[in-house]
């Protein structure tokens, strides 16, 4: 072996230690404040329920994903369909879906009308958006109840205006969550919006319209082809959280109807069967991966291509 | 200026933990959320030259899991007494014999040997109370005295009532609405429970536990809760009255304990012989608004309180309370699975 190819040889060799080395602290991280957790959650999973709370370590039990999935019916003893959690699954789902709709159709043009601005506004306005990020959640959400309430904002308007002429009731009913999550929500589907939007070139704007494309044409062909990641960045944002959510539903919704993050703590507090609670967790999880990755592979399938 | 110098200094002092710089010794408490009198730990403080500090839990399976995970550093803890049985069993509490203190000549004499502390070894009551209904009188005249309120509601306060979601108290009123018996895994008796729940759930709004805004302000007008809540909520609206529920009620008690991994357990022993003086008792009740079980408080309590038809028990509910208790394990999955199907 020449001396070049040593040199060359372990020059290599030192980059990949020092990066190695450089990565440790993002990887340490990772493993104890990410993957560390996860694992006690899968362990718990795997255990049997303790008496008030807890597990007993180390008796294995596939009790807690049986009920995840299946239960016995506890007055006739058949085994079928967890079907109330099957439901509760369902309503967490419908609730991420529509509030990603709806954040989607309020945060688009609101993004846009951003990105046209000069730039000294534009600044100002992205300004304006992280806003309420300065403030906890559960904060704005016990601010939100004062607006929806029956003496709320949104109710004193409409009786002095005419439009009813008693409060009807928001407070307590899925429009609350609606509201409160959108509310919440929005600055996650602005954002990345904007940052798409940014870099359009109108100038392709203008070449649509030089062509005969209509308004409409112009925003489906050209507009949205471009701002596809930022689509698929919100909609992300927006879709996970939503679907742990558990201050909104809880806080505004009144409670009534479980979602799955009050089914987790439900199995964790009152419930006092943690396995269940672990696998239930786990199940959110692995939904939560398997929509990811559908959904980036869709998005890139489909977004590539245009507009090179 | 002055002010804001004074509260700088109060502020770093704070910081360096020397906000009592006479402090002999130091005080950890672990209590329920907005429970805990602040001038009665002023007081503590003054008279023992002890620098207390508190910590919020919200329910008893939180406090529960945290002092059995251990290093919490706490030397009093606030549990319900239906949980104790778990505290002492898994030997989380220090057998400090408050019996043998004292003070604890003031105790009630009902409330020296509960079921879940015979002889009081391990605990003392720090304040005590009663599950029933909550009524706004101004839209429904008829009884408020039963359970009927929540599962047969009247027309009046359909879709405006509210049930407090503590699975195991849902649970026991509907049970005893239906004439079971409490923490029974009796098949018949759950079935007819759950009925009642399923059939109610329409009629009502909410599952809440912040029922004092909502009742207040009559965008609620009945719910189930507990009595010193709704003494709260009649000072600030008189139409609110609180329903003894005559099919049956339980009656609850937090109790304050030692935990084994106390480091101030002389102090912890000097707080809760504190406590059971009389003066003292009626500041905590003053503060949260619960019934304390110390003969000999009422001449200190505010004058709101005193007599308040919320705090005792009317002569119809004798023989018709229990002391709250805890479920076995195999009877709390059951009902798990009841209030899932109820809230699914």
């Amino acid at each position: 072996m020449s001396d070049a190819t040593r040199i060359a040889e372990n020059a290599r060799r030192a980059d990949i230690r020092n990066r190695w080395w450089l990565t440790a602290p993002a990887l340490f991280i990772l493993f104890v404040a990410a993957i560390g957790p996860l694992l006690v959650v899968l362990l718990y999973s795997f255990m049997l329920k303790g008496d008030f709370g807890d597990v007993k370590y180390g008796q294995f039990s596939l009790d807690g994903w049986f009920s995840v999935f299946f239960e016995r019916d506890i007055f006739d003893d058949t085994v079928g369909i967890a079907e109330a959690h099957v439901s509760i699954l369902w309503r967490s789902v419908k609730l991420s879906l529509i509030t990603t709709l709806l954040t989607l159709f309020i945060g688009f043009p609101t993004a846009y009308y951003i990105s046209i601005q000069e730039p000294r506004r534009r600044d100002l306005l992205v300004f304006m958006v992280t806003i309420p990020f300065w403030t906890n959640i559960l904060i704005r959400t016990f601010a939100m109840q004062e607006v929806v309430r029956n003496e709320g904002v949104i109710n004193t308007l409409l009786v002095w205006s005419g439009i009813v002429d008693r409060p009807i009731q928001i407070m307590y009913t899925d429009w609350a969550i609606f509201f409160g999550m959108v509310y919440v929500y929005l600055p996650l589907m602005v954002l990345p919006l904007y940052a798409s939007m940014e870099k359009i070139d109108f100038r392709l704007v203008e070449a649509g319209y030089d062509l005969y494309a209509g308004r409409f044409q112009v925003l489906r062909r050209v507009i949205i082809p471009l701002v596809k990641p930022g689509i698929v960045a919100g909609s992300i944002l927006v879709f996970i959280p939503s679907l742990g959510a558990y201050v909104t539903p809880r806080v505004l919704g009144g409670g009534k109807n479980l979602m799955l993050g009050n089914l987790i703590d439900l199995q964790f507090g009152q419930g006092k069967n943690w396995p269940l609670g672990s696998a239930l967790s786990i199940t959110l999880l692995v939904i939560v991966t398997v929509a990811l990755l559908f959904y980036v592979r869709n998005a890139s399938k489909s977004g590539g291509g245009h507009g090179h | 200026m002055k002010t804001m110098l004074r509260a700088a200094v109060a502020g770093v002092s704070l910081l360096l933990g020397v906000g009592t710089a006479l402090a002999e010794g130091e005080l950890q408490i672990y209590n329920w959320g907005n429970y805990t009198s602040p001038e009665l730990v002023k007081k503590f403080e003054e008279k023992y030259k002890v620098k207390v500090s508190i910590t919020d839990y919200d329910s008893n399976d939180t406090a529960l899991a945290k002092v059995r995970a251990g290093g919490t550093g706490f030397d009093i803890a606030i549990p319900s007494g239906n949980f104790l049985p778990v505290w002492i069993s898994e030997g989380l509490i220090l057998e400090a014999r408050p019996d043998q203190m004292e003070n604890f000549k003031n105790l009630r004499e009902d409330f020296v040997n509960p079921p879940f502390d015979p002889g009081r070894h391990y605990s003392v009551p720090w304040l005590w109370g009663t599950y029933g209904v909550a009524v706004n009188t101004k839209h429904y005249s008829g009884d408020i005295d039963t359970w009927k309120v929540i599962f047969d509601p009247p027309d009046e306060l359909k879709g405006k009532i509210n049930i407090v979601p503590e699975m195991g108290d849902a649970i026991y009123a509907a049970m005893t609405y239906t004439g079971g018996t409490y923490c029974s895994g009796d098949k018949e008796m759950l079935k007819k429970a759950r009925d009642v729940l399923l059939a109610a759930k329409p009629h009502w709004m909410s599952m809440e536990y912040a029922t004092q805004e909502p009742m207040v302000k009559g965008d609620m007008l009945a719910t189930s809760d507990w009595n010193g809540s709704v003494l709260r909520q009649r000072l600030v609206n008189p139409d609110i009255r609180y329903g003894f529920p005559r099919e049956g009620t339980f009656i609850w008690q937090d109790t304050v304990v030692i935990l084994k991994e106390a480091k101030n357990v002389e102090n912890a022993k000097l707080f809760i012989n504190f406590i059971m003086d009389p003066e003292n008792a009626a500041m905590n009740s003053a503060f949260a608004r619960y019934a304390n079980a110390i003969n000999g408080s009422e001449p200190f309590m505010p004058e709101d309180m005193k007599g308040a038809p919320e705090l005792g028990l009317p002569d119809f509910m004798k023989g018709k309370t229990i002391f709250s208790v805890a479920c076995p394990p195999d009877v709390v999955e059951l009902y798990t699975k009841i209030w899932t199907d109820v809230m699914k």
